[in-house]
């Protein structure tokens, strides 16, 4: 028997409308994340140290938003004991944020290292790959908070299976890094730099595919964590076809 | 019935039970279960097994049947003439039902604890030896003290009261009037103990004790449990059925139930839903 997730419908009125709203906080933290990974990268593809300074300054709204929703679960836990799929949601949430926190800090790095790399006159800018990873980065965010917003367990799955690809990209970022470090060891430093960039990017993948095994326990009850796509697509019930 | 449960068994249809209603060995074992109060039938086809040693709790909404059930197993129901009970529910592959089977020996192997507490308006000590005496379990005096005695321990309550057993029973307070009940329960040594919501009348204190007692409970005896807290049921059971407008809709391991329940009507109920 197929049984359907609700999220509201609960007798309490006031209960809806607190889960409704913590759902809410959190898909805004996960809007203001993504703004700081685009901007972020902006910052580092255009050396522009200006909107660099501004994502490492922006990071602790991040923050008191994770520990806002944070206190907030915790009140539902004690006043509510939620069960079942209401417990799950609360445990996914407290997750979610943890990891939306992380991806905040790894995408003020990104602001850090632009202001350094701008200062020194090094535009990555040329590194397609650089880019490219960035764009495939923000857009599995994007693509975790819709799944969540919208229980959809096959996007989920979809998006871990992005993040290989994320880490592809990485590795390959990481040879021609070491190519650029070897032709001119004056380059070491930047190349270090923009490998740390790649290297919080690449976290960041990490971090996001987190948040879509949360959405699949928070839907399906069924804990997929350290488990390959294979066995994550068999207990599902999911085939992603390829 | 009326019309909104007609709608709701249409929503959700329940079609058998979900999950895992029987086990290998059980003390208690119970199939195609239907009781009736006069033309109106409270509990429809029940199958259902109790295993040895474990904690059951019986949940769902008010008039589900759950406490109809519960009262199955040890023919309280026999007291409400407009009762019938038709099926086949076995203790240790006894039919409990059998014409050759005596209620009152029967009771002393599956006792009740109810909601109230009812102690007898007898002193302590009497309360808990009425019921070794009636069976004549103690061939004298020293024998009655020992079972007393060991009984009180059982139920968590000797120490409070071992100075005045011959105080009345209904001086206890509420929490203690419960335990003594428990204590008279288990005197006879029972099998199987029966408890309707026992600590729905407790403070938050005397129900952590009872809870407590009833985790002890279970190395000696196989216990049923009705009860309308979601927490209790998740705290004391190893097992959970849920009741619903006299059908058995779901039987899982309590971790399960309270965290991914397999029928939305379960999934409803313990969430605090609309049906």
């Amino acid at each position: 028997m197929e049984k359907e997730l609700y999220l509201s419908q609960h007798i309490s009125q006031r209960f809806n409308a607190e889960l409704e709203e913590i759902r809410n906080r959190v898909m805004k933290m996960g809007g203001l994340v993504e703004k700081q990974i685009s901007h972020g990268m902006k910052a580092l593809l255009t050396s522009d140290s200006e909107l660099g300074e501004l994502v490492s300054s922006t990071d602790y709204e991040i923050n008191a938003l994770e520990v806002d929703i944070d206190e907030e679960c915790m009140q539902i836990l004690a006043r509510r004991q939620p069960a079942a799929s209401d417990l799950r949601l609360i445990v996914t949430i407290i997750k979610t944020i943890t990891d939306l926190e992380r991806i905040g800090d790894e995408a003020e790095k990104l602001g850090r290292y632009s202001v350094l790399l701008a200062d020194e006159n090094t535009t990555p800018g040329h590194f397609v790959e650089l880019r490219h990873l960035g764009e495939h980065v923000r857009r599995m965010l994007r693509d975790a908070l819709d799944a969540f917003a919208r229980l959809d367990v096959e996007a989920a799955l979809r998006t871990i299976h992005d993040d290989e690809l994320v880490n592809e990209e990485f590795d390959s970022i990481s040879r021609q890094l070491i190519t650029r470090m070897m032709e001119d060891p004056r380059e070491i430093r930047n190349a270090l730099r923009i490998s740390w960039c790649a290297r919080a990017l690449e976290r960041m993948g990490d971090h996001t595919k987190n948040i879509c095994e949360y959405v699949v326990f928070l839907v399906q009850g069924k804990d997929i964590r350290h488990t390959s796509l294979e066995k994550m697509q068999e207990s599902t019930g999911i085939d992603l076809g390829d | 019935m009326n019309q909104a449960v007609e709608f709701e068994e249409m929503e959700h249809e329940i079609v058998g039970t979900v999950g895992t209603p029987l086990v290998e060995n059980p003390k208690m074992s119970t199939r195609n279960v239907d009781v009736f109060y006069g033309d109106k039938q409270a509990i429809f086809g029940v199958d259902l097994d109790i295993a040895e040693n474990e904690v059951i709790a019986l949940i769902g909404p008010s008039g589900c049947g759950k406490s109809t059930y519960l009262r199955c197993l040890n023919r309280m129901n026999d007291t409400i003439d407009i009762c019938r009970v038709t099926g086949q529910l076995l203790l240790d592959d006894e039919d409990i039902y059998d014409k050759s089977m005596d209620p009152v020996l029967l009771r002393a192997r599956v006792g009740m604890v109810f909601q109230k507490p009812n102690p007898f308006p007898k002193s302590i000590y009497d309360n808990v030896a009425y019921g070794p005496k009636l069976h004549g379990l103690a061939s004298n005096r020293a024998e009655l003290d020992e079972i007393v005695v060991t009984s009180l321990q059982k139920a968590g309550l000797f120490n409070e009261v071992k100075d005045r057993l011959d105080a009345p029973g209904t001086g206890l307070s509420g929490g203690q009037q419960q335990r003594l009940c428990i204590a008279r329960t288990i005197a006879v040594s029972p099998e199987v103990i029966l408890m309707d919501e026992p600590a729905s009348a407790l403070d938050p204190i005397a129900t952590a004790v009872i809870e407590e007692l009833i985790d002890e409970l279970r190395t000696n005896f196989t216990i049923a449990i009705v009860t309308h807290s979601m927490q209790q049921a998740a705290r004391v059971s190893q097992r959970t059925a849920y009741f619903h407008l006299g059908k058995l809709v779901e039987v899982g391991e309590t971790n399960q139930i309270f965290t991914n329940p397999s029928h939305q009507l379960t999934e409803n109920y313990i969430t605090g839903r609309f049906g």
